[in-house]
Order: structure tokens, then sequence, then C-alpha cells
């Protein structure tokens, strides 16, 4: 096991205990994901190998992060951080606990008035520690009838910090219909995640002309990703 | 349940599976050793899954009733959750499809188990085709209500009803075969089975003429008409085990082939309108569950009738 990540707002190392509990209920998480969803990884731009990467994904459940987490070979999925919403992961103690030492979530504060740490310097903190991360630039979940929202200008900054990160889209499907928004027995139908080719900041690159590649690149995986 | 002939059948077939695990290993190291070649790849993938589904099902047919009851559910949950994905659905339908995953197809395998046939045989057709629809309208939302209704039903069909019927055999009672009836599960499946390996068998061998190319492009004559013959002669040779006499078995044996094909006609039909190759990715070679099952899923309800009518006494 690696050390888990510490961020600035990050509480001090955990116990062996804590730690053990942690590797339990990440491997409760993804059991339980794999039987209501049976999800199938395609990876049609990349191959799943060890390189650090920004997963960037359309948002449309809470489930998302989680079900590209379950789709991660081990290995990879140990060195793969999701970026959530802190106000919502350290809500509840038995949520701090999931968030914080299972998935060993980035937490960034959604309200810039409140927040002491800017969120892209979070995310570059924990780029620069050797992590992966999972983002979704989209912002909000996506309760509309668009298949993606316009994406928020973090992946642009995360690109430009570090580039020589690769930006990989994944298009996750079929989680909308699973578990519709208001509902609270999940559907178990098959989820697909289809992960593209990695993208880079061309030289350069005005960040709207970067953000609107980004949003196509991973449209185009909905067209390509076999089962809807 | 256990019975010589069972274990003679299973025996048989892991015969079978030996051999073809040798063809398969011997063409790897013959033609393309480096595993490049996707054609041999792909044969001993579904070998070795073939392997698995036969433990499986040996297993189950030891456990006994409760045991293929089980199974069978699973089964079914999963070609269900396989369908379902592809079929055309809104939000408003949330309820009534959670409706079929843990309410219908549950209570449909308890009354299998305690055969109820007159509850069973209509819980589908009748009280989940009417509820269903009521349960999305009270929800509103009309915009393609009859597709919705319509492909949820048919998924309902082919992946509870149907496959129920394969345990729902173990429910007749046939004089003189009393305790015996998991071999008439055994021998459908092995028939049938049978049927759609020796199809892809001869269709890789001589299949010429393609038998229709506009739903599937590896179905030919020259593999329906040899598996079917070739597997309607095993499922006749088979007589013995069965209540059945050799020209019985062989009629029954061509019924269930004929159906068991149709049904994989069907099922190509389906996939191709919804723009798929394979129903899911779970059984190695093969696809998903529905693609191994879909030819048993047609050939199921008209056997489990027809030994009904012709040699059971409820």
């Amino acid at each position: 096991m690696d050390q888990p990540g510490i961020a600035p707002q990050d509480p001090p190392p955990p116990g062996r205990l804590r730690a053990f509990a942690a590797v339990i209920a990440g491997k409760a998480i993804t059991l339980f994901a794999r039987i209501v969803t049976a999800p199938r990884a395609l990876w049609t731009g990349i191959e799943p190998v060890p390189a650090q990467r920004i997963y960037y994904a359309n948002h449309t459940s809470n489930g998302d992060f989680v079900l590209i987490w379950t789709v991660l070979p081990a290995m990879l999925r140990r060195r793969t951080r999701p970026v959530a919403a802190l106000d919502y992961w350290l809500a509840r103690p038995l949520r701090a606990f999931i968030g914080r030492d299972v998935f060993r979530a980035v937490l960034i504060d959604r309200r810039p008035e409140q927040r002491v740490e800017d969120p892209v310097t979070l995310m570059v903190a924990a780029l620069d520690q050797g992590d992966s991360l999972i983002l979704f630039p989209e912002g909000l979940r996506n309760m509309g009838e668009a298949p993606l929202l316009p994406f928020k200008s973090g992946l642009y900054h995360l690109a430009r910090q570090r580039p020589g990160v690769d930006l990989v889209p994944v298009w996750i499907s079929n989680l909308n219909r699973i578990m519709p928004k208001g509902e609270v027995i999940p559907l178990p139908l098959i989820c697909t995640l289809n992960f593209g080719a990695p993208l880079h900041l061309e030289p350069d690159e005005p960040k709207e002309t970067f953000l609107s590649r980004a949003e196509a690149a991973l449209l185009a995986l909905r067209q390509t990703g076999g089962t809807p | 349940m256990t019975s010589p002939h069972l274990i003679y059948l299973l025996a048989g077939v892991a015969g079978i599976l030996i051999v073809a695990t040798i063809i398969g290993e011997v063409l790897r190291a013959r033609i393309a050793p480096d595993g490049s070649n996707p054609v041999i790849e792909n044969l001993n993938a579904r070998i070795a899954a073939w392997w698995g589904m036969v433990v499986l099902l040996a297993l189950a047919f030891l456990a006994g009733r409760a045991g293929v009851v089980v199974l069978f559910a699973v089964l079914s949950f999963a070609a269900l959750r396989e369908f379902l994905t592809l079929t055309s659905k809104a939000r408003a339908d949330h309820w009534a499809l959670l409706g079929a995953f843990f309410i219908v197809l549950p209570l449909q395998y308890w009354l299998v188990a305690i055969e109820w046939y007159g509850l069973y045989s209509v819980l589908i057709p009748v009280y989940a085709f009417l509820l269903m629809p009521v349960v999305s309208a009270l929800r509103g939302s009309p915009a393609g209500f009859l597709a919705r209704v319509a492909e949820s039903q048919w998924a309902l069909m082919i992946c509870i009803y149907c496959v129920s019927h394969v345990p729902a055999l173990l429910s007749l009672h046939i004089p003189g075969y009393e305790g015996r009836n998991v071999i008439l599960i055994a021998w459908l499946i092995f028939t049938v089975q049978l049927s759609d390996v020796m199809q892809y068998v001869w269709g890789k061998l001589v299949g010429r003429r393609p038998l229709a190319p506009s739903l599937s492009p590896s179905k030919t004559w020259e593999g329906l008409v040899g598996g079917v013959l070739t597997a309607s002669a095993a499922g006749a040779s088979l007589w013995w085990m069965t209540p059945f006499s050799l020209p019985q078995a062989a009629a029954l044996a061509l019924v269930v082939t004929l159906m068991g094909s149709f049904g994989g006609l069907v099922m190509s039909a389906i996939k191709r309108d919804k723009g798929i190759k394979d129903w899911g990715h779970l059984i190695a070679g093969h696809g998903g569950f529905l693609d191994r099952l879909d030819s048993v899923v047609f050939a199921a309800p008209i056997f489990f009738h027809l030994v009904r009518y012709g040699w059971s006494l409820t």
C-alpha cells in the first residue's frame, strides 16, 4: 500500500486499524458497484497501464467516480484520487471516512467566499505526489437533457500547470438511467465506461479552444461506446 | 436427484470438452502459438467458458431443486439486465422496472419452486403485463409509451418467463420417471447447446450460403442444417435416459433444436436493431448471458408444454 496522500486540509495519517478498515470498505464498495451495474470498461483510446493521468468524465450521478475507481485495475486504483466537493464529503462522519480514507479524495471547497485553498493548487499538489486524478469538469451533476454541460476552467489550469500529465476522457453511459435524479433504489442495468485517447494542451492554445476540444473528445466517445 | 444417467451425461460432456480443449490447444500451437489468431483465441476462450458453465450446471444439479431454481433465477437476472440495458425507457418507468427485477423475477422462481403451475404460467403475461404499464402511466410521461411498455414486456417474456420454464421441468410428474426430472433439463440444455456449437462448427467448415445476411453474417444454411441434424441425432441417441421412445426423442430433439436456432435468429435481429454485436461481456468468448441463453429461451417453454401434455400427470 502507498502512503495516503496528504493534502493541506487532510488530518494526520490514519492509524493501522483505520487504514485496514479503509481497504475493506474500498473492496466492499467496488463489489457493490459491480453487482449493481456490472460495469464494463472499454479502453478504446488508451491502455490501463500505470501512468500519471487525469481522468475526466461526464457527471450524471453521485456514483460516477465510484464506477471509474471500480473498473481501474487495483494497481492504478491505489494511485488515483477523485476530486470531490468538501461540503458534501465532510458533512457526516461516515462520509468523511469514505471520502478521505477510502477514496483519498482531493476535497475542494465549492464556495469561493469560504475557501482557504485554491482548488487548482490542491489538485496540482496531489499530482506532484505522483497520484492520478478523477475530475468532473462540468462542475455540477448534469440533470438536464443536454448530454454534456460546458466545462469549468479547472481542467485547463491543470493542463497548463502540469503539461506532462495525460488528460483521459471517460464517457460513462447509462448511469443516469440506473439512478435517475430523486430515486433511491438503483436499477441494476449495465454501465459502460469508455476510456478515450489522451489529450494535452497545445503550446499557446487559448483556454476556450482547449476546453471545447476536451468537450468534443469526451462527446465523441459517446458514439463509439458499443453498448449505449 | 443424482442418477447414474446424469453422471454418464456429465462425464460424456466432460469427454467432449477434453477433446475440444486438446483440439484448441493443438490448433493454437500449430497455427499461432503467440496467440495472434483471433478465431483460435476466441475458440479457446469459448471452450474455457464452457468448462465453467458445465461445472456450474453440474453443481446446481447436485444441489437439487433449490440449486437449479436459484441458478436459473440468477441467469434470468443477468439476462434481464442485459436486455433492459438496451430497451427504450424513461424516468417514469423506474418503479415498474425495479418491480420487474425485485418482485416479478423472485416471485416467478418461487412459484416454480413450489410448483404452482396455475400462477407461474400467468404471473408475467397477465399480472406483470397489465400492472407494469399502470405503474409507468401513474407517473406520467407519455412520450414513446407503447414502445417502452412493449420492449419491457418482451424483456420479461424472454428473460424471466421463458428461462423459468427450464427449472419448471422439475415440477412435471411423469409416471415411472419420478426423481429423474433433472435429466430432462440436462437433456434439453445438452441438445440445444450442442446444436449451437455444431452450427458454429459446420458453418466454419462448409458454410457457404448465408441464412439471413442482414441479421447475422455468420449464420449459414449449411451450419443450420448440419447443426440441427447432428444435435437431433445426438439428442435422439440419448433416448434411453429420457421418458421418451427413440422416435419420440428424435422428434422432440428436432423441435427444440429448430426452436433454438430460430431463437438465435430472433435475438440477432434485436441485437442488429439496437446496433450491438453481443448482449454483454461477462462470459469470455461468448459475449453476454443472453448470447448463450437465446436458444434455450425459445426451446424451453415449447419443450415444457409438449412434455407436459404428452407425458405428465400434472
